[in-house]
């Protein structure tokens, strides 16, 4: 069951890898990179490491998604879809 | 096809949340034993039949040792990452917490500006009201993995991590709101101070630039191992207010 949910969580890792490697839209790609931080989350609390999956969780997750966001929409001038 | 698809993932991480986190043992329930570290911790690896340990193979180990409530002699947390990270290695931190110093340094002076930058649009009123709510639940799950870093899995650097983004809510949902350069540096200045003060009084007492100087107490209290909660505390508040600085420039704008 568990190693079912880690080669689950591995494939869906490496497709939003690839997806934010591909994509069209950088867009697109910011947030496939906020998903395969947030699916290793997931790998660290089964791998037992809580401290690495809390700062993953709060930096790779959420701030490191919010800073790209944010210059992206800079970048275009601060109009935003 | 487009929604079924991301109905799909969402669903596929839903489940991937729930199992994941059901796997872990309810509080206080931990089996030590069945740790890798465990052998580590007790420092007997080489006691142990190598081979058959890494191939996963039951092998016969020293029981855990019980260590709430007790004194230990050589370092009093709960959390042995913590030990490791904020007292046998405390000068790594030092040197980390000036890399990201710099970090923050950089973006401030490319990017940083003294005014609030204008969007012109107002965001959403329900976006408005639960800033409201969520803001000090935010900052209270922040400060409370930074003064439980030694007891619980977190520390300084997610602590200040989760304050920042509580900070980085405010400046979504409030066209107006501006943290002004002076507060955050001077509390992330402060508080940098305050651990290299802590170092060298650990120089001046015991004889090493960071020594634990205080008692370790016992393990498992708030207060206990010595100067780890005091560093803690200190890289917290100086994390927290570094990125929000960071997001203050990100949302500013240069004179003129």
């Amino acid at each position: 069951m568990m190693n079912y949910l880690i080669i689950l969580a591995g494939a869906m890792m490496i497709i939003a890898a690839v997806f934010a490697v591909e994509a069209k839209k950088i867009l697109d790609a910011v947030i496939a990179m906020s998903v395969v931080s947030l699916v290793s989350v997931f790998l660290f609390i089964a791998m037992r490491a809580p401290d690495v999956a809390i700062t993953e969780a709060s930096v790779g997750a959420g701030l490191v998604t919010a800073v790209f966001l944010v210059s992206l929409f800079k970048m275009k001038g601060g109009d935003e879809q | 096809m487009r929604r079924f698809y991301a109905i799909l993932i969402a669903a596929a991480l839903v489940y991937m949340l729930i199992s994941f986190i059901s796997t872990v043992p309810s509080y206080g329930k931990a089996d030590l034993k069945e740790r890798v570290s465990d052998a580590f911790l007790s420092k007997s690896v080489n006691a142990q039949n190598a081979k058959a340990w890494l191939e996963g193979k039951a092998i016969h180990r020293q029981p855990a040792k019980e260590i709430y409530g007790k004194k230990v002699k050589e370092e009093g947390s709960a959390n042995v990452v913590t030990s490791i990270v904020v007292n046998y290695r405390s000068f790594d931190t030092l040197g980390e917490v000036t890399v990201l110093f710099t970090a923050a340094l950089g973006v401030s002076l490319i990017l940083g500006g003294s005014r609030r930058k204008q969007y012109g649009r107002e965001a959403n009123f329900v976006l408005k009201t639960s800033t409201g709510i969520l803001v000090p639940l935010i900052i209270m799950f922040g400060a409370y993995i930074f003064v439980h870093g030694h007891l619980t899995p977190g520390g300084g650097f997610p602590g200040g991590t989760i304050i920042a983004m509580a900070s980085l809510l405010l400046y979504l949902s409030d066209e107006k709101f501006f943290l002004s350069k002076a507060s955050t540096g001077a509390l992330e200045g402060s508080m940098g101070g305050t651990y290299v003060i802590i170092g060298l009084l650990g120089l001046a007492i015991g004889g090493y630039f960071l020594y634990n100087f205080l008692p370790n107490g016992v393990v498992g209290n708030l207060v206990s191992a010595g100067i780890v909660p005091l560093v803690y505390v200190a890289i917290g508040l100086k994390v927290g207010a570094e990125l929000s600085g960071l997001v203050t420039d990100l949302h500013s704008e240069k004179e003129g």
